[in-house]
């Protein structure tokens, strides 16, 4: 699984790029979102896949019975995942209210528009 | 000693408190230097019988700097001309801005020129003295650009900053290497220890040293500055540009002179440049007519002369530098003050404009006549000595006695004739109707003056005591051993009372035909279109468009473009650094594979292509969200519930907020060509395999975690908590958490204040929308926020 899911990052970075590279700020938003999907799956693949139970203690335990999924990827890509939906959340409503300002979807069309609208 | 430094940096914190006072601020304020002038002059004994006070604190240990004061002859003229000067500076700047508003903020600036002009000729240290004599540049383009609401005073102001700062960089760039070319970064013992100038390095160490000096004491052809310089008040010229920061640069040559001076170059260069400018100000200033500026185009004459003496080095031509340096702060300073009364009591500088001012001010008149009297040289006053040094040094040398004496003569007849000026033709005569009617000019304002030029009275009448007390350490220190120093006023009939004489009288006639002498002048003059000033202003024009060039190129603005370099960047330097240092053992991660897995990623696969190409957006959309959840799937098949979890939850939350919005969008463009799509995926399909790679090799690598069995040990045990993921989060990482929730509040601020943001045209229109989604937007965040928890 740990191929399959290397060339499964590999693959949504390079959709994400592309789709960031058009000229259509639409499909940039969408580039933004497959790229933290990759990010997500590219540290949950590299700090080690387990099919293991999750990292729990049970009632009585102090530790977890071994094998155990790591935590601390876990952790982070919590916060990644939540960070990264703020991060589109914001770049969504901001493409939007530029493209009301300005009225064009073409980046290539938004450059020296500072102090105009 | 260090106190003694300082000082002033404390007191200009506390210039604007103490400015409040009142009228009597300049009195207050010129205790300061008061106080300075009757430390230094304590030291009165020590220095006349030749010793040394040294003071040493540590500064930066690590870089072998120390704040280290030498106080030595040479040192203390300067720090006494600093401290005396500066008492009648700030008695007068009291009077003089009398009606200034921002007066404590002048105190300010100045207080902190004094200081750092003492710590820059007291510094013992390379580095220390260059951190004053950067200070010194520092606060001068603060006090030029005093009037900062004049466009003239700023511009000047930045003229004499990147001036002086161009040459403060060249001059640290000259001590780092004199530091290392003489083993040692005081100065105390480079001189000492001597053989810098048998140093490979010493040709370049020289010429950076001397672009620093002649930069900072305005020589050919980096004077312009300090004609422009003159937009200051008159306290600032006549303190920082005509008696003591100007000479920063001379004082600077004088103390390296033994360690750098006595070759071939040193007896080359300074004359020469020295000479030049001595010839250009005097030539320059006699074609001004603001009083200002003829002072200022012949203070640069006299810095010239005074960096043609130092070029001799001989016991001689270093007495003849230092009474020249003392006769002329004395004497420059005094006029420069005087111009300032000048204008503050009728509104003009020019010299044609004014006259009679003798009935109204007396006390003035006799300050500018005694000031003048000792610029013109004549005897008993102090500068009548210096010039007769001065003839005395150019006709005791060997092959070019001629030339540079011809030189000196024809220098001091111009001077002669801009001494004659500047007191004629304001004073004499019958008064002149001016812009404002001058009225008795205050206390405050005349004593400076006075003082200043009784002072080149005295200087001249006690010649002897001056010359032993004052003169003849200075020399010693210059030439670092001990000069005996016996100044006469009468040396019976010889050549230099002849030249003296003739001087004089040509200085007369030049006064008297000073037309003549213009409209040769301007004939010859090409300097406006050819002259240094127009280089200047050519290469700051140069360096603008360069920094607009590189912006358009570096700072296009087209986003995708940023992208593509960075992408370009990254897998060149990632990729050569694999192919060429990385090991491929051939070795993989482990093969096996459950079908559940292999069916979810496929359909990852698919849903991630399909966003490509997808025509619509809410297909693009969808499948966008199918690629969330199938990742969600990822998780709970390899124990991370926790994250299965979050991930379905805010992929809802995207899906909605992205059908929400995106309805607003205008549906997909392809505004590309089919060449640069291609250079685009082949660009990304790099990216993407380059991270394949990475992944690959790196999942190989295996090493057992250390923070993962600290977690899973102390999760129950310290933090009571069975879900160790979430005790990380909340926990031992809490105040990450925090961190973000904040960032998150941010961006939701962020999102609402772009939600409510309207053209006014379209503000009905979108009202209801906005605050829907608005809503939303908001809602989600508060319930991601827990989700977290």
């Amino acid at each position: 699984m740990v191929i399959v899911l290397a060339f499964l990052t590999g693959g949504l970075y390079a959709c994400g790029l592309y789709m960031m590279m058009r000229r259509s700020i639409v499909k940039l938003i969408m580039g933004l979102a497959l790229l933290s999907y990759a990010t997500n799956l590219l540290i949950f693949t590299v700090g080690g896949l387990t099919r293991a139970a999750p990292p729990l203690v049970p009632e009585g335990e102090t530790v977890p019975p071994v094998p155990f999924a790591d935590p601390v990827p876990q952790a982070l890509i919590l916060t990644a995942i939540v960070i990264g939906f703020g991060v589109l959340a914001f770049a969504v409503v901001l493409i939007e209210q530029t493209h009301r300002s300005v009225g064009t979807d073409d980046s290539n069309n938004l450059r020296g528009i500072e102090g105009e609208s | 000693m260090l106190i003694a430094v300082l000082s002033g940096f404390g007191f200009s914190l506390a210039a604007i408190w103490i400015a409040r006072i009142g009228r009597l601020r300049g009195w207050l304020f010129a205790l300061l230097p008061l106080i300075l002038t009757l430390y230094f002059l304590s030291f009165t004994p020590a220095i006349i019988a030749g010793e040394v006070i040294t003071a040493s604190y540590t500064w930066v240990p690590s870089l072998d700097v120390q704040l280290a004061f030498n106080l030595d002859g040479l040192s203390w003229l300067f720090a006494l001309l600093v401290s005396s000067i500066g008492t009648f500076i700030f008695i007068y700047a009291g009077a003089y801005m009398a009606d200034e508003p921002l007066v404590g903020r002048f105190y300010a600036y100045i207080l902190i020129f004094m200081a750092s002009m003492l710590g820059l000729v007291l510094a013992d240290n390379l580095i220390t003295l260059f951190i004053f004599w950067e200070l010194t540049s520092f606060s001068s383009y603060l006090l030029i650009g005093f009037n900062h609401k004049d466009d003239a005073a700023r511009k000047a102001a930045l003229q004499a900053l990147l001036i002086t700062s161009g040459g403060g960089l060249a001059l640290m760039a000259g001590l780092i290497l004199l530091g290392l070319a003489g083993n040692s970064f005081e100065i105390s013992t480079l001189v000492a220890g001597g053989g810098v100038a048998e140093h490979p390095l010493y040709v370049p160490i020289l010429l950076l040293i001397l672009t620093g000096a002649f930069t900072k004491s305005a020589q050919v052809p980096f004077h312009f500055w300090l004609p422009g310089a003159m937009t200051a008040p008159s306290p600032v010229s006549a303190y920082l540009h005509s008696a003591t920061m100007v000479k920063a640069g001379i004082y600077l040559l004088a103390r390296l002179t033994p360690v750098l001076g006595g070759t071939d170059l040193w007896h080359l260069l300074l004359p020469a440049v020295g000479g030049l400018t001595m010839l250009v100000g005097a030539y320059l200033s006699l074609r001004q007519v603001d009083l200002k500026r003829i002072l200022a185009y012949s203070t640069i004459s006299s810095l010239g002369s005074l960096v043609f003496l130092l070029g001799l080095d001989t016991p001689l031509a270093a007495q003849a530098a230092i009474v020249y340096l003392v006769a002329h702060s004395m004497y420059k300073g005094a006029l420069f003050l005087i111009a300032g009364i000048i204008e503050h009591e009728t509104g003009t500088r020019d010299v044609t404009a004014l006259g009679g001012l003798a009935r109204i001010m007396p006390a003035v008149t006799l300050a500018a006549g005694f000031a003048s009297l000792s610029m013109a040289g004549i005897p008993p006053f102090f500068g009548f000595v210096s010039k007769e040094l001065l003839y005395e040094t150019t006709l005791g040398l060997q092959d070019t006695a001629v030339l540079f004496t011809t030189l000196a003569v024809i220098v001091n007849m111009i001077m002669v004739a801009a001494a004659v000026l500047v007191f004629v033709r304001p004073f004499t005569g019958a008064i002149v109707e001016t812009p404002q009617t001058p009225h008795a000019v205050p206390l405050g304002l005349w004593l400076g003056p006075l003082a200043l030029g009784t002072g080149g009275l005295a200087a001249g009448l006690l010649l002897s005591q001056v010359g032993s007390t004052f003169i003849a350490p200075a020399v010693s220190a210059i030439l670092a051993e001990p000069i005996e120093v016996n100044l006469a006023l009468w040396h019976g009939i010889n050549p230099m009372l002849i030249l003296s004489i003739v001087t004089v009288l040509g200085g007369l006639v030049v006064y008297r035909y000073r037309h003549v002498y213009e409209r040769i002048s301007s004939r010859l003059d090409t300097s406006e279109r050819w002259g240094p000033a127009q280089w200047y202003e050519r290469g700051l024009d140069a360096v603008l468009m360069l920094g607009q060039l590189q912006t358009r190129i570096l700072q296009h603005g087209y986003l995708r473009v940023y992208l593509l370099t960075i992408n370009l960047v990254v897998i060149s330097l990632v990729g050569i650094t694999l192919v060429t240092r990385y090991d491929f053992a051939g070795q993989l991660p482990s093969t096996d594979l459950h079908f559940h897995e292999a069916v979810t990623a496929v359909i990852i696969a698919v849903a991630m292509i399909y966003v490509l190409f997808a025509r619509s957006r809410l297909a693009a959309v969808v499948a966008l969200g199918v690629v969330g959840y199938g990742i969600a799937l990822i998780f709970v098949f390899f124990g991370a519930p926790d994250l299965a979890m979050t991930q379905f939850a805010i992929e809802t939350l995207t899906v909605i907020l992205m059908v929400l919005i995106l309805y607003r969008l205008p549906s997909f463009a392809n505004f590309s060509s089919r060449g640069q799509r291609t250079r685009d995926a082949v660009v990304a399909l790099s990216v993407g395999a380059l991270i394949t790679t990475l992944v690959l090799i790196s999942t190989t690598i295996v090493q057992p975690s250390l923070l993962t069995p600290f977690f899973a040990e102390n999760s129950v045990t310290e933090a009571q908590g069975r879900n160790i993921v979430n005790v990380i989060i909340v926990d031992f990482r809490g105040l990450d958490t925090m961190g973000e929730i904040t960032v998150l509040s941010i961006a939701a601020l962020g999102v609402y204040t772009l939600l409510r943001l309207r053209t006014p045209s379209q503000r009905k229109v979108d009202l209801t929308a906005a605050v829907e989604t608005g809503e939303i937007a908001e809602k989600g965040k508060s319930e991601e926020a827990e989700g977290v928890q």
